[in-house]
């Protein structure tokens, strides 16, 4: 008796297990989030509030300036285009580039091509400083420093992270599909682009947004690749501002803001593709 | 008789030779924008590298051979091992720390008796979609001595914050609680390990008397190894890489207690323009890059079946 009691209490209401353990993480995630909504705060306080020592949370007046001052003092819709033309070359280049090669190591055989997957693994977790000074050389050789295209033309080439995420999606494809759209005649290519990457489009739009998320908060590539003033990109304006003597703070704040919610907001609408993307990079075949 | 049957072989196996050589065919053409960019972007960097690395190049004149000069320097020049300790500072501690926390939370979103887990792993999932140079730029305004909110919510627990990033000793756990702040990645990767191991396991587990800590020990965290190792690898070299924070944040100070592999590395090749010196560093760092991944293999067994 006593105990059928006990079961219904617990099924109505959480174990004291449960609720320490809600506890624990709602005052852990209360720290993750408490510095970005600070700085969402921020943007909306006067100069003289953010570094105030009787120190406030919410601002004393929600005030637009530091929006318009931001537009005023950097030539904002300038720096967002060029960061949007290096987004959206290397999804598209990340796209097409990849696709191609993550089925050439999962949708055919051929000898050797574990082997040389595995030098594509490696790839994936070769820190970029090692290519870093070799590039800038080889660039510079071309002249292709001070112009968009050592961010824009590597991208066409294949990542191999993305690569790795594809070639897991398409690994999953039953082979009686291709099997059979070949006794049909049909080619290689065709199989490709008209029956795998339709079936595909969960994976490629990870791709697509992952491609999105790294040249948008992208700072090392910019910062040695740019040169010139008038093609630097959100984060690099961003840490020039910084830089400089006496930075104005409520623009800084401002300006992140303005950068982080895109992808915010892109993350709440396509969230489960970033968690099956994220989650599928750690699974090792 | 030989010459006769090279020349014509038996059909089936003809047509069959031929599937096979299709096959690769179009496995090289599929994969030749990698090759291709793998031979321009990567292979030609490293090697071009090496030689660079036994050269004074100073950009403007042309290289010069001096042989392993600029190795030797590396290990005597104070700044560079002061970068060195700093990174291993970062790993030895930093990442352990990180790791620890985000298995924790991880078994704990895992746990069967939470419902309502779904919005705990977007907010712990919020901090790593901050753009870098946002997430800098907030840090320090965040670790403000006086004004910043880290003291704030420290004050209200009755302790009184450091400098931070101006303090010669608080500089580097500044960066680690930063380093905390982003493994919502982690969080998701460990939270996908976890759900693959078999409920049945905690079940004899739990059968032979083990207590949640004894089945962690010995059931969650041995299954975890493939997942951990991953993302230990991918933490370390990311601490090896890690350019941005101290570049923004600190510029290497207080008296280089902040500067780390990368940064030094950048100031070399674009600062000083040392750029033979630069790839020197470049290739110590692919060096221990590949000692990391192969030693982490090696301790965790890894490619072996889990199951």
């Amino acid at each position: 008796m006593k105990s059928t009691r006990a079961s219904a209490w617990r099924r109505k209401f959480p174990s004291l297990e449960a609720v320490t353990l809600y506890v624990i993480l709602t005052v852990l995630a209360i720290l993750f989030v408490l510095p970005v909504f600070y700085l969402f705060m921020g943007a909306f306080k006067a100069e003289s509030e953010l570094f105030r020592v009787p120190f406030k949370w919410l601002p004393d007046k929600f005030i637009l300036d530091n929006f318009s001052n931001m537009f005023q003092s950097i030539p904002f819709m300038r720096y967002l285009k060029n960061t949007m033309i290096i987004v959206a070359f290397n999804i598209v280049g990340s796209l097409l580039s990849c696709s191609l090669v993550a089925y050439g190591f999962s949708r055919l055989r051929w000898p050797g091509r574990d082997k040389v997957f595995i030098l594509v693994l490696i790839t994936m977790i070769l820190p970029y400083q090692v290519t870093l000074v070799p590039l800038f050389l080889m660039f510079t050789k071309i002249k292709w420093i001070g112009t968009f295209l050592p961010l824009i033309v590597p991208c066409f080439f294949g990542n191999p992270f993305f690569i790795f995420l594809l070639r897991q999606f398409f690994t999953g494809i039953p082979q009686d599909i291709s099997e059979a759209a070949r006794i049909d005649g049909a080619s290689e290519f065709t199989i490709f682009s008209r029956l795998i990457l339709p079936m595909a489009k969960p994976a490629l739009t990870t791709v697509a947004l992952f491609a999105f998320i790294r040249s948008w908060n992208d700072f090392l590539g910019p910062l040695v690749f740019l040169g010139r003033d008038e093609l630097y990109t959100l984060s690099l304006a961003a840490s020039m501002l910084k830089s400089n003597l006496d930075p104005n703070w409520s623009v800084l704040l401002a300006l992140g803001t303005v950068m982080i919610l895109p992808v915010l907001l892109i993350f709440f609408v396509m969230q489960k593709y970033f968690i099956q993307g994220i989650a599928m990079s750690g699974i090792k075949g | 008789m030989n010459h006769a049957t090279d020349k014509q072989p038996a059909p089936i196996k003809k047509s069959k030779m031929n599937i096979r050589q299709k096959e690769t065919i179009h496995g090289l053409l599929f994969i030749s924008p990698w090759v291709i960019g793998f031979l321009i972007f990567t292979l030609y960097p490293i090697c071009s590298s090496l030689y660079y690395s036994l050269c004074e190049y100073q950009v403007i004149k042309d290289p010069v051979f001096i042989g392993f000069d600029n190795y030797k320097t590396l290990f005597h020049d104070k700044t560079f091992l002061k970068a060195m300790s700093n990174t291993f500072y970062m790993v030895i501690l930093g990442v352990p720390i990180t790791t620890f926390i985000a298995v924790t939370v991880s078994i704990m979103l895992n746990n069967k008796k939470l419902h309502y887990t779904g919005p705990f792993r977007i907010v712990f999932f919020i901090p790593t979609l901050v753009p870098t140079v946002v997430a800098c730029l907030l840090w320090i305004w965040v670790m403000q001595p006086e004004t910043g909110i880290v003291n704030k919510l420290l004050g209200y627990i009755g302790i009184k914050g450091p400098g931070w990033l101006s303090s010669m000793f608080w500089s580097k756990p500044a960066l680690i609680l930063m380093m905390i702040w982003t493994c919502g990645n982690a969080i998701i990767i460990y939270l996908a390990g976890l759900q693959d191991i078999p409920g049945s396991l905690y079940e004899s587990a739990a059968l032979d008397g083990a207590g949640f800590i004894r089945q962690t020990i010995s059931v969650t965290i041995p299954l975890l190894r493939s997942t951990l190792l991953y993302n230990m690898v991918t933490l370390i070299i990311g601490v090896f890489q890690w350019f941005a924070e101290p570049y923004i944040m600190t510029n290497g100070g207080p008296d280089n207690q902040t500067m780390f592999y990368s940064l030094y590395l950048y100031q070399n090749a674009f600062s000083y323009f040392k750029m033979g010196y630069a790839s020197a560093m470049a290739w110590v760092l692919l060096l221990i890059a590949l000692a990391i991944i192969l030693v982490l293999f090696k301790v965790f067994r890894f490619g072996e079946s889990d199951y």
